[in-house]
C-alpha cells in the first residue's frame, strides 16, 4: 500500500528540530489523505534515531541503513532513498528544507521523473502547497500534477513540532545495495570560520542592517544610531558578503541566530534566510522605503521611508530622549 | 579547464512587483531585469579558475529574447562565448524541464566544470545545477563558496547551516551550485564591453533541443502574502516618525 514517508535528519546525535516540523506537515497530510504516515532515518547507525522516532504517533519507521551511509554524500543518499521508494511505493515524500535536502533531494525526485516542491510554508486542502516567491515578495500555490510520488520538502517554523502526539511504533530496517565507487564525493569534517569575538545572541538590543544602506561609506549612519541606543551592529548577508562588516555580525541561517529586546531593522527587505536568525525577537522595528517589504510582515513598528533620512533623524531623537 | 556558467535573468531587486492580469506572475512589461546575484558569483569563480588554470569560459542562459543584455554583461566581464537557449514558455516548465533543456545544450561541449548558482531570486527553487548533475550523471556539490583545482578534480568549500563549512572533494568533471560572497565580484570594463561584441553568441532555440513534457508541478496563483504581527506604521516626517517611534519604544514597549 502507498503512504507518506518523512524523511529524517540527525543533528548532534538526535532528530532534527526541523525534522520534527516536517512530520508534522507529514501528520497534517496524513489527516487530509487518509495515508498512513511512515517515518524515515538514514545513516550508518540508526538504532538511536528510529527510537526517538517511534516515540511518535507514526504507523512504522523505517531504518535505511548501510555502513557507506556513515557520513552524508548526495549520492549515498540518493541511492539508497531511491531503491527504497522503489521498493515501497509513495504518495508523498516528505523532508525538512535544510542544506542537505536541498543538496540531493531534487536530484533524487529528478531520478524517479518528478520535481521536489521545495522550501514550502503552508499546506491546503487539495492539496496546495504555498512557497514563497520573490525572496518573500509573494507566495504561490503549487500542485503536484503526475502520477508519480510527490516530494515536498518544508520551511524550517512553517509547522509545529510541539503538536506531535505520543506512539509506539513498529521499526523495520531496509538494506540497500550501494558499491563503494558510486560515492563520488569525498566529504570533509564540519569546520567554523575564525573564533567568535561578538555574541549577538547575548545583546539585548540590535539595530541591523542591509543592502538598503548602499555602501559601505554609508554606514557611519547606522553605527550612529546603534551608538545612540547602546546597541549591537548586526547585518544581513549582503553587507558581509561585501566585507563592509565582519561574518560574525551577520544573522540569518547561515550567520548567527539572535532574540534580542530589539532588532531594529534598516534598508532589510526579510527574506526568509534573514527572519529565521531574528524573528523570535521580542520587539521587531523595520525602517524601509518600501511598504510591501516583507520585513513588515513580522515588524512590531514600521517606518515607511527613506533610510537616510529617517535613520539620522532617529538617532538624534534618542539622545534628545535620553 | 573547459567550464560552462549557466546564468539566469530575474527581475531586479528593487523593481515593484505587480501581480499581472492571469494571477499567475508579475506584470513584466516595463520591469528592469538583471543577473541572477549567486549566478554573478558562479561567473566570477569561474573567470577566476580559468585566470588561475586556463582554459576556456562558456555562459548559457535560457530565456526570451531580453535575456541577451544579461549573457552580453557576463561576455563583457569576461566569458569566451555564449549560448543563448530561446525559449519564451519557459514559465510553463518546471525544474526538470528547464534542467533538461540547459543539459541538452551543454552536452556537446563536455565540459570539466559546470557552473550555476545555488538558486535564483525570482522563483527561487535553488534546484537547478543538482537536477543538471542527475542528468547529466556527474557528481555534484552545493552551497559553494571556493573552488580549487587539485590536478586530479577539485577541493571545495561549501556553506553549511549556522557559520559551518566542509571541505568536499571530488573529480571532474563535475557540477557545482555557487553561494554568493565566496568572491568581490568585478566590474565589466570599457575593454571588455568592447570585446564582448566581437565574441561568439550562439542561439539554439528550446524546441531544437527537445520535446518539453508535461510539468509533474504547476504553479497556480500568485498572491501578496499575509502577515504574522499586526505591524504600527509610524508615519509623518522623518522628524514625526522618528519622534513618534521613540514614544513607543520608551512607552509601549518599554525597552529603552
Ligand atoms: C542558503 C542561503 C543562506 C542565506 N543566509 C542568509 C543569512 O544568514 N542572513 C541573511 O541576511 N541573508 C541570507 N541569505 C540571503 C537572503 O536570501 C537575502 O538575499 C538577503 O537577506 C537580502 O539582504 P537585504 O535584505 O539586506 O537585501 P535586499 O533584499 O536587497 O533588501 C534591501 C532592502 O532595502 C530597502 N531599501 C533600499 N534603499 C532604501 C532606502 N534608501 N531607505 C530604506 N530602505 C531602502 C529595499 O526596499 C529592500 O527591501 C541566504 C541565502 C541563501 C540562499
Amino acid at each position: 500500500m502507498s503512504a507518506i514517508f518523512v524523511i529524517l535528519e540527525e543533528n548532534g546525535g538526535h532528530i532534527s528540530r526541523i525534522s520534527w516540523e516536517a512530520l508534522a506537515a507529514g501528520t497534517a497530510l496524513a489527516e487530509q489523505t487518509s495515508l498512513p504516515l511512515h517515518a524515515v532515518v538514514i545513516g550508518s547507525s540508526t538504532e538511536a534515531l528510529a527510537a526517538e522516532a517511534a516515540a511518535k504517533q507514526v504507523a512504522a519507521v523505517i531504518r535505511i541503513e548501510h555502513a557507506l551511509l556513515n557520513a552524508y554524500t548526495p549520492d549515498g543518499w540518493t541511492s539508497a532513498l531511491h531503491q527504497f521508494l522503489t521498493a515501497n511505493p509513495a504518495t508523498y515524500v516528505i523532508f525538512p528544507h535544510t542544506y542537505q535536502v536541498r543538496d540531493y533531494a531534487p536530484a533524487l525526485a529528478a531520478r524517479m521523473n518528478q520535481v521536489l516542491i521545495g522550501d514550502v510554508t503552508g499546506i491546503a486542502a487539495g492539496p496546495v502547497f504555498t512557497r514563497q516567491l520573490l525572496q518573500g515578495r509573494l507566495n504561490g500555490s503549487y500542485k503536484h500534477a503526475s502520477d508519480g510520488p510527490c516530494f515536498v520538502s518544508v520551511q524550517a517554523g512553517a509547522f509545529r513540532a510541539d503538536a506531535l502526539a505520543v506512539g509506539s511504533a513498529s521499526v523495520t530496517t531496509f538494506a540497500p545495495t550501494i558499491e563503494p565507487s558510486q560515492i563520488r564525493t569525498k566529504p570533509g569534517a564540519p569546520f567554523r570560520a575564525s573564533a567568535q569575538t561578538v555574541d549577538l545572541s547575548s545583546a539585548p538590543l540590535i539595530v541591523s542592517v542591509g543592502r538598503g544602506i548602499k555602501e559601505a561609506d554609508n554606514l557611519p549612519l547606522v553605527q550612529d544610531l546603534a551608538a545612540a541606543l547602546g546597541a549591537e551592529l548586526a547585518a544581513s548577508r549582503p553587507i558581509c558578503d561585501n566585507g563592509w562588516l565582519p561574518m560574525e555580525r551577520q544573522v540569518g541561517s547561515s550567520g548567527q541566530t539572535v532574540a534580542p529586546k530589539l532588532y531594529l531593522a534598516v534598508g532589510i527587505s526579510g527574506a526568509i534566510q534573514h527572519l529565521v536568525g531574528m524573528k523570535a525577537s521580542q520587539c521587531i522595528v523595520a525602517i524601509n522605503k518600501d511598504p510591501d517589504a516583507p520585513i513588515f510582515e513580522v515588524a512590531d513598528y514600521g517606518i515607511v521611508g527613506d533610510l537616510f533620512e529617517v535613520v539620522p533623524a532617529l538617532t538624534e531623537a534618542i539622545k534628545s530622549a535620553k | 579547464m573547459k567550464i560552462v556558467v549557466a546564468i539566469k535573468q530575474v527581475p531586479d531587486r528593487d523593481a515593484p512587483v505587480r501581480i499581472d492580469a492571469s494571477g499567475k506572475w508579475i506584470e513584466e512589461s516595463g520591469l528592469q531585469f538583471a543577473m541572477n546575484e549567486p549566478d554573478a558569483y558562479a561567473l566570477e569563480e569561474a573567470l577566476r579558475l580559468k585566470e588561475a588554470q586556463g582554459g576556456e569560459v562558456i555562459v548559457l542562459s535560457a530565456g526570451p529574447e531580453r535575456v541577451g543584455t544579461t549573457i552580453r554583461e557576463a561576455l563583457a566581464k569576461g566569458a569566451d562565448r555564449a549560448i543563448h537557449i530561446t525559449a519564451d514558455d519557459l514559465g510553463t516548465r518546471d525544474a526538470l524541464g528547464v534542467a533538461k533543456l540547459i543539459a541538452e545544450a551543454i552536452k556537446p561541449e563536455s565540459p570539466d566544470l559546470i557552473l550555476t548558482g545555488l538558486q535564483s531570486e525570482d522563483l527561487g527553487l535553488g534546484q537547478t545545477g543538482v537536477i543538471l548533475a542527475e542528468l547529466l550523471n556527474l557528481p555534484h556539490a552545493s552551497l559553494i563558496l571556493h573552488v580549487e583545482a587539485t590536478g586530479t578534480g577539485l577541493k571545495v568549500k561549501r556553506e553549511l547551516e549556522a557559520g559551518w563549512f566542509q571541505e568536499i572533494e571530488l573529480p571532474t568533471p563535475a557540477v557545482l551550485t555557487i553561494q554568493s560572497g565566496g568572491n568581490k565580484l568585478r566590474y565589466a570594463t570599457l575593454m571588455g564591453i568592447k570585446k564582448a561584441k566581437t565574441k561568439e553568441f550562439r542561439a539554439v532555440s528550446a524546441a531544437d533541443l527537445g520535446q518539453s513534457s508535461a510539468p509533474t508541478v504547476t504553479l497556480g496563483q500568485i498572491a501578496l502574502p499575509s502577515k504574522q504581527r499586526s505591524t504600527q506604521i509610524l508615519s509623518g516626517s522623518a522628524k514625526e516618525a522618528a519622534a513618534a517611534l521613540v514614544e513607543k519604544l520608551k512607552f509601549e514597549a518599554r525597552i529603552i
